[in-house]
């Protein structure tokens, strides 16, 4: 049973890769591009030490996206403000962090937990509005990301908690002291974010909280059956409140590798667009902790490889094209195969029926 | 969508009406060595790319007449996209450089931090910044604009030309740059009446910088602004400036566009009859004369500023709406080129 389940868990995301790479073939083919060759480039490009090590900072990020919106899905929640979290949790780390002077790890650490209880508190109002006024989250959520983003320029106007260095049109926090910042690791002539473990601590922890506690068992319990959860005893309301705010509190920690590693301020320059790339990563990665990270990291290959596509005369847009037919394929491949196990299980079911009246007889 | 507005044909519009000054704009004694050079030019856009009619675009319009007179010299392209991280922009930045693009054109000062990394690595290469003056290194060079005085000017134009005492400006995205536009443009209406009243407003916060690009938005503030009582309005919103045009068409208002002349744009063709004028950022300018310089083997390092004096900023005057007023823009013009007007680059000051 067990072994069936890693199984299928790892053909139907290959069968989705594979039939994203062989839709993205036609593409290319119609372009009059060889897309063999397209492949080598990106695979050469993208297994490039020094790229392997950007790809991996960014898999840290994009991983702690798909286990904010992972937690999300296992209670049937669909965490679309997962950028307004982040941001919310990146400035605020960021402001918080300039602002004191701590010895070196309570520093980072305070940055840390600032970050995740600004995240939290911010998915706190979709997760209440959602349990006391019935209010969907993916309407709140989307809300809040526009206002995430407006009062996060509200705030970091000149005369509040913003700086425009000389010369700059960047807005920015002020500078994260030394204290405040984590170290980076040389690895195949690159820098690794060190924010790197509190992701893997991250996974693990979602791992077992999900399995081995009873707090997890409550929350599938309520993800699988709202009704049967509560009726047998399990506050299913305050589970969704919790596990909004938990998901919003992951959310916080996605910008924080670079912040923390990098660029030691919340700037304008900070991507967006984390939201939708945490579910499909949720989705693709099975919302389990490892299958995630592949999903994560295969998601920062291919955008790393796309500048270099370029250069191929094919536009870089192939690899969204890429990402898209993976997601959509990878929906298709779960149905499939969730109906195979289901006429299995009929099957087994119906034989130990017969074998059952055999008996009787 | 929008991002297709200027398709091929459209560059070569615009890029006809401005090659000729981009030429005769740098005033180099280079020409020889130019119409000879050989190599490769990199440009790396901001969001859109070379799409983008405007800012983005300019860029390319910039270097295109070098590109038609050296069949040598080889262009590459590549742009930003908005999931992109510091560290990806300097690898894009990198990857350009180890193509063997030199000079190479970064478009936007969200590079500002990449390149300040990147530029180090690559000392033989010689980078040009659009938008920044923040990045320092002997093979980096600044083309920055006072977009104020550019903006200055339109907002005289719109305060001559305004019947009502009400004037508009829109913003695409609410940052300090364009904070610089809509200062230059309330300094200049209020110079002609100091009783004028500007309504402000912007499409996007940043992070969200579809403000640049969303004519719907565009169409609903400006006719906001018209029903309100304005008869001007100016957009320094890139793309977002369609819906402006369309809006004042309608409504038989007067629009004002900006960075090129946005009355030669193809998809504004239904509209030139209500564009007033347009603010002009030469963006091509700047990029033209550094490209230009640098292949000649006299790369200039440092902070490059365009203004009204340099000719890196004005208007236009297609469609002749203006020729009754531009004897007294030009006067504002020469005071701003002269140093006797200072204008804000602020617009709460």
């Amino acid at each position: 049973m067990k072994k069936d389940r890693i199984f299928w868990g790892t053909v139907a995301p290959l069968a989705a890769v594979v039939s994203s790479l062989l839709l993205v073939s036609i593409i290319l083919i119609l372009r009059g591009a060889n897309p063999i060759e397209i492949f080598q480039v990106m695979i050469s490009y993208g297994f490039d030490p020094r790229n392997l090590v950007s790809e991996l900072n960014q898999t840290v990020a994009y991983y702690l996206a798909g286990v904010a919106a992972a937690i999300g899905f296992k209670m049937l929640l669909f965490n679309i403000g997962i950028d307004g979290q982040y941001r919310m949790g990146a400035f605020f780390g960021a402001v918080v962090g300039a602002a004191v002077s701590l010895p070196p790890v309570l520093h980072v650490l305070l940055i840390i937990i600032t970050a995740m209880l600004a995240g939290g508190l911010w998915a706190a109002i979709a997760g209440y509005l959602k349990v006391r006024r019935g209010v969907s989250e993916v309407i709140s959520n989307i809300m809040l990301n526009f206002i995430a983003a407006a009062i996060i320029a509200f705030l970091l106007g000149e005369e509040l908690l913003g700086i425009l260095p000389e010369g700059s049109q960047n807005v920015q926090t002020r500078p994260i002291p030394l204290s405040g910042q984590m170290p980076t690791f040389k690895m195949f002539n690159g820098e690794v974010y060190s924010f790197l473990f509190v992701a893997i601590f991250v996974g693990i922890a979602y791992w077992i909280m999900l399995n081995k506690t009873v707090f997890g068992f409550n929350l599938r319990a309520t993800g699988l059956s709202f009704r049967a959860a509560r009726s047998s005893g399990v506050n299913a309301p305050g589970m969704i409140f919790i596990t909004t705010v938990l998901s919003g509190a992951i959310a916080g920690l996605v910008g924080l590798g670079t912040l923390l590693s990098d660029t030691h301020s919340y700037s304008m320059a900070f991507p967006s667009g984390f939201a939708f790339t945490g579910l499909s990563l949720a989705l693709l990665g099975r919302n389990h902790p490892v299958g995630i990270f592949f999903a994560a990291f295969l998601w920062s290959f291919l955008e790393r490889a796309a500048p270099v596509l370029e250069y191929e005369g094919v536009p870089p847009e192939i690899v969204i094209v890429m990402q898209g037919t993976i997601v959509l394929s990878i929906v298709i491949a779960y149905e499939v195969v969730a109906r195979i196990n289901l006429r299995q299980q009929q099957r087994a079911v119906g034989k130990a029926n017969v074998d059952l009246v055999k008996e009787s007889k | 969508m929008q991002k297709k507005l200027l398709g091929r044909w459209g560059v070569f519009a615009v890029a006809a009406t401005l090659a000729a000054s981009v030429v005769t704009g740098c005033g180099s004694d280079s020409e020889d060595a130019a119409s000879t050079a050989e190599g490769t030019i990199g440009i790396a856009y901001s969001l859109g790319g070379r799409d983008v009619p405007g800012f983005n675009q300019l860029a390319y319009i910039g270097v295109e007449p070098l590109l038609a007179e050296n069949p040598n010299l080889e262009l590459i392209e590549s742009q930003d996209n908005p999931t992109a991280t510091d560290d990806q922009r300097a690898e894009r930045l990198r990857l350009m450089a180890q193509k063997g693009a030199n000079p190479i054109v970064v478009v936007g000062f969200t590079y500002a931090a990449a390149l300040g990394k990147v530029a180090p690595e690559f000392p033989d290469t010689t980078w040009g910044i659009v938008d920044d003056s923040s990045v320092t290194a002997p093979n980096v060079h600044s083309i920055v604009f006072k977009e104020e005085e550019g903006s200055y000017l339109v907002g005289v134009a719109a305060a001559l030309k305004s019947t009502s005492g009400n004037v508009g400006f829109i913003g695409g995205v609410n940052t300090p740059l364009i904070a610089k536009f809509e200062a230059g443009f309330i300094a200049g209406a209020k110079a002609v009446n100091a009783k004028i009243k500007v309504q402000s407003t912007y499409i996007s916060n940043f992070p969200d910088f579809s403000g640049f690009n969303d004519p719907a938005k565009g169409y609903e503030a400006a006719k906001g602004m018209f029903e309100n009582g304005a008869d001007v309005v100016y957009a320094a919103a890139g793309g977002t400036g369609t819906g402006l045009h369309k809006a004042a068409s309608e409504l038989k208002k007067w629009s004002i566009g900006v960075d090129a002349d946005e009355a030669t744009y193809p998809a504004h063709a239904d509209y030139v009859s209500t564009i007033l004028t347009s603010m002009l950022k030469r963006v091509d300018v700047g990029v033209g004369a550094f490209v230009k310089d640098a292949l000649a083997g006299n790369p200039t390092a440092g902070v490059k500023t365009w203004g009204v004096a340099e000719g890196g900023v004005g208007y236009t005057t297609t469609g002749g709406y203006i020729d009754d007023i531009t004897s007294k823009i030009d006067e504002y013009s020469a005071k701003i080129a002269s140093g006797e007007v200072v204008v804000p680059t602020d617009p709460k000051a």
